[in-house]
């Protein structure tokens, strides 16, 4: 396949093979996968036609895992083996984490690359081991959607991650078996779909909030040309941080403390709905039930949640000021802004954002799925489907490379926002007679002394040749590729010997790490996923009919005796459906039992106490 | 895309076509810059086998360096010195003359007494009077190194632009902790 590539232009007319690959939003809230069809960029929908899985993984025990809504939905009433916004412990450390007592998990320490483990009942995970999970999931709809195996995927990650976030992100779509094109910045996706698209020229700021992440690019677009000249953010901070100002709010107003984990997660669920009605409403009233059988009964205005989450808004213009002077620009040179991220439907983050850059930003796009569509195009660029357009992209490193140097100080060795790939050669020599080994400190950050930056990697350079103090000639190269990854090599020059050490940074999966784990999960790898599918839906289907029973048992006195009549008829169906090996079958029974109770749940919501989820399916209540 | 051999060894200037000279015209360094972005870069070969991703990657991090060299003035005078076998000494040449290095402290004392102040002004003047100095020294790098071929007086000119480097890190720096 390869060579059918390297053809002169205009020679090779034989049209090749239209090679499968898709982009992969990879989303601390949600998580959303895209591909290019007909020279179109579209999202791939699950069975039941949702775009946005959730990122959410419930070890249920060693041989059940749940993904997405199916995992979300029971996160209250397991949260230690359901984890959300695992995105947040990506190539983390506990330390990183702050104060960990406001999440419902048991942590550890995994001792070689002292970054964050879970524990829960499949045993010790790692974030890039949940993270996986997530990616098969994806992976499967993609293959079984698109009709064949995948060529590769371009993830997209935070601008703003460092270089341990970025490895341990790549490291799990290698677990989940996806060949990586190429880890893209989330604003830069969304510049490409929103560039491409519109046809953009001129200087853009792209302000992304997700969930759990801050991003700000600024890009020069012109002629085919995407060039990012500044990037900042806060990698700890997102939509996430929204509800837990509600949160704590809920707890201030109701004098509650030392909540049970499932609780937490409840009044975390309730928090999240209520920024989401704040959107629409002026107020929003949150109703729930503790475990032990206390009523929650708050309301909140959008002045009183604007107030609360006001310096949040002003964390996010911090870094802004920032990439605008890295990029030497002022507010008045840039053409339009984009915005990017859920939580930049927040009529706050708006206005915040319009009043900074005076002028409005450019809602047209859906914040939630840009990012994706951005990255599929970009993946079918890179799988080598070339079409009418090229493009160039120049991205940046988002935080500079520094080695330690005497008194624990830090010394830029690749300054933040330089093009990438990008390498920069140091020479060392040593201070001592007869010094055959020194050692190397790798870090990242702008701030002067060594501990207040991220230690990317340490290591011994041995063997080399004994001289007198000074004589040896040590050059060590700092590589960062397209990915914005480091690799690190050194060459003894004094003694002409040319001895080169590839140093990887400790933290990241080592190759053969990978393929053990991908042994162990053998199970998944080499089932076929059809087979996967069939279970996931059998799955959803099995919840689906505890739930409608529960409702009938609960509530049937609400429903006609014709309505009761129909939905019997479909649970029964579905019932029957899952004796069925057909996932078609399936799936459209689900959909049917799915239908027939849209005004059964209308009816229970109507009548319990709880928070306006108007207009939902039985199963995506919780129940 | 057609894969195309890089010669690591050509000078900067011969990889874009230019003239070897400090007098550059920016434009047309950054057009062909693009031009040949779009023939190296790593996305063009994400597609091939390894061997090819690790030239492209080799090729792509050449042209950024080129780039960036020549597009900065002050590299690209360095880079003009050692294409013409003057060290430009930064590090060991500390003989500056003494109104220059007066006049350098005053300059970083008063970036330090405005970030103290949190003002903001202050170092905007600050910035705009070490942006015009800089302007007037890298006319005086031209001068020496496109007219008269006075390498050693612009390797001089080159230590002086190295402290308004600094300078403008320092104000930088200075702006970003006043935002904190």
């Amino acid at each position: 396949m390869a060579l059918l590539q390297i053809s002169e232009p205009g020679m090779s007319t034989a049209p090749h093979q239209h090679r499968l690959a898709v982009g992969i939003d990879l989303g601390t809230t949600n998580s959303l996968v895209a591909t290019v069809r007909n020279g179109t960029s579209a999202v791939l929908n699950d069975a039941q036609g949702r775009a946005m899985l959730p990122s959410v993984v419930r070890y249920v025990d060693a041989q059940q895992i749940l993904v997405g809504e199916i995992a979300q939905r029971n996160q209250n009433d397991d949260p230690i083996n359901t984890i959300s916004s695992v995105k947040r412990f990506m190539g983390r450390g506990l330390s990183d984490l702050g104060d960990t007592s406001r999440f419902p998990y048991r942590f550890m320490t995994d001792a070689n690359t002292q970054t964050v483990q879970l524990r829960t009942a499949a045993g010790v995970k790692s974030p890039v081991e949940v993270s996986a999970e997530i990616l098969k999931v994806l992976r499967t709809r993609a293959e079984l959607s698109l009709g064949g195996e995948l060529v590769g995927a371009v993830i997209t990650v935070p601008a703003y991650f460092d270089d341990a976030q970025r490895q341990a992100t790549k490291d799990a779509a290698r677990l989940a078996g996806l060949n990586v094109l190429r880890l893209l910045n989330e604003p830069t996706a969304a510049a490409i779909a929103y560039g491409l698209d519109n046809g953009a020229e001129g200087v853009y700021a792209v302000y992304d909030l997700g969930g759990g992440t801050f991003d700000i690019s600024i890009l020069r677009l012109s002629r085919g040309v995407f060039e990012v000249l500044a990037t900042n953010g806060d990698s700890v901070l997102g939509g996430d941080d929204f509800d837990q100002r509600i949160f704590c709010w809920l707890l201030e107003q109701n004098s509650l403390s030392a909540l049970p984990a499932s609780d937490m997660r409840l009044l975390l669920t309730h928090a999240r709905t209520a920024k989401e009605q704040l959107t629409e409403h002026n107020e929003a009233r949150i109703t729930a039930m503790l475990s032990d059988g206390r009523v929650i009964d708050s309301v909140l205005s959008q002045a009183q949640f604007h107030e609360m989450s006001n310096n949040l808004l002003q964390r996010t213009l911090q870094p802004l000021r920032r990439a605008l002077r890295d990029a030497g620009l002022k507010v008045a040179d840039i053409n339009g802004v984009v915005m990017v991220g859920g939580a930049t439907r927040m009529p706050q983050v708006q206005r915040a954002v319009g009043e900074f850059f005076a002028q409005m930003p450019l809602t047209n796009l859906d914040p939630d799925k840009v990012v994706a569509l951005g990255a599929a195009i970009q993946a079918n660029l890179l799988a080598g489907n070339r079409g009418e357009d090229e493009w160039l992209l120049l991205d940046v490193i988002p935080l500079s490379l520094g080695l330690e140097t005497m008194g624990g100080l830090a010394e830029k060795v690749i300054p933040r926002n330089s093009t990438i790939p990008t390498a920069r050669a140091q020479e060392f020599t040593t201070y001592k007679d007869g010094q055959t080994a020194m050692s190397i400190h790798v870090v990242q950050g702008e701030r002067e002394l060594i501990s207040d930056c991220r230690s990317l990697a340490k290591f011994e350079l041995r063997g080399i040749p004994a001289m007198v103090a000074g004589a040896a000639r040590i050059r060590v190269t700092f590589q960062v590729d397209a990915d914005g990854l480091l690799s690190v090599a050194a060459r003894e020059m004094g003694s002409g010997v040319e001895a080169i050490i590839e140093v990887k940074p400790s933290y990241g999966l080592a190759d053969a790490d990978i393929a053990r784990m991908l042994q162990e999960s053998g199970q998944y790898a080499k089932e076929d996923m059809q087979a996967r599918a069939l279970r996931e839906l059998q799955t959803e289907a099995n919840q689906l009919v505890d739930a409608v029973k529960n409702a009938l048992a609960q509530d049937g006195g609400l429903l006609t005796e014709t309505q009761r009549a129909e939905i019997t008829a479909q649970l029964e169906s579905l019932q029957n459906s899952l004796q069925d090996s057909d996932a078609q079958v399936l799936k459209r029974a689900i959909t049917a039992l799915n239908d027939v109770t849209v005004n059964f749940a209308q009816a229970r919501m109507d009548k319990s106490v709880a928070c306006a989820l108007a207009g939902k399916k039985i199963s995506d209540l919780e129940i | 895309m057609s894969a195309i051999n890089l010669d690591f060894k050509q000078s900067f200037f011969q990889l874009f076509g230019l003239a070897q000279s400090f007098e550059l015209n920016l434009l047309l360094l950054e057009q062909r810059y693009r031009a040949l972005q779009l023939q190296v870069h790593p996305d063009q070969a994400a597609h091939l086998v390894d061997t090819q991703q690790r030239v492209a990657l080799q090729q792509a991090t050449f042209v950024n360096e080129a780039y960036q060299t020549l597009r900065s003035p002050l590299r690209r005078a360095r880079y003009l010195l050692k294409l013409n076998d003057v060290d430009t000494q930064e590090e060991t040449n500390t003989a500056m003359p003494l109104d220059f290095l007066m006049a350098q402290m005053d300059l970083r004392e008063a970036v330090i007494e405005a970030q103290q102040q949190r003002d903001v002004t202050a170092l905007d003047n600050l910035s705009a009077q070490m942006q015009s100095e800089t302007r007037e020294l890298e006319t005086q790098v031209a001068a020496k190194i496109d007219g008269e071929k006075d390498y050693l007086a612009a390797a001089e000119l080159v230590r002086k632009l190295r402290f308004m480097e600094k300078l403008a890190e320092e104000i930088h720096a200075a702006y970003d902790e006043i935002d904190n």
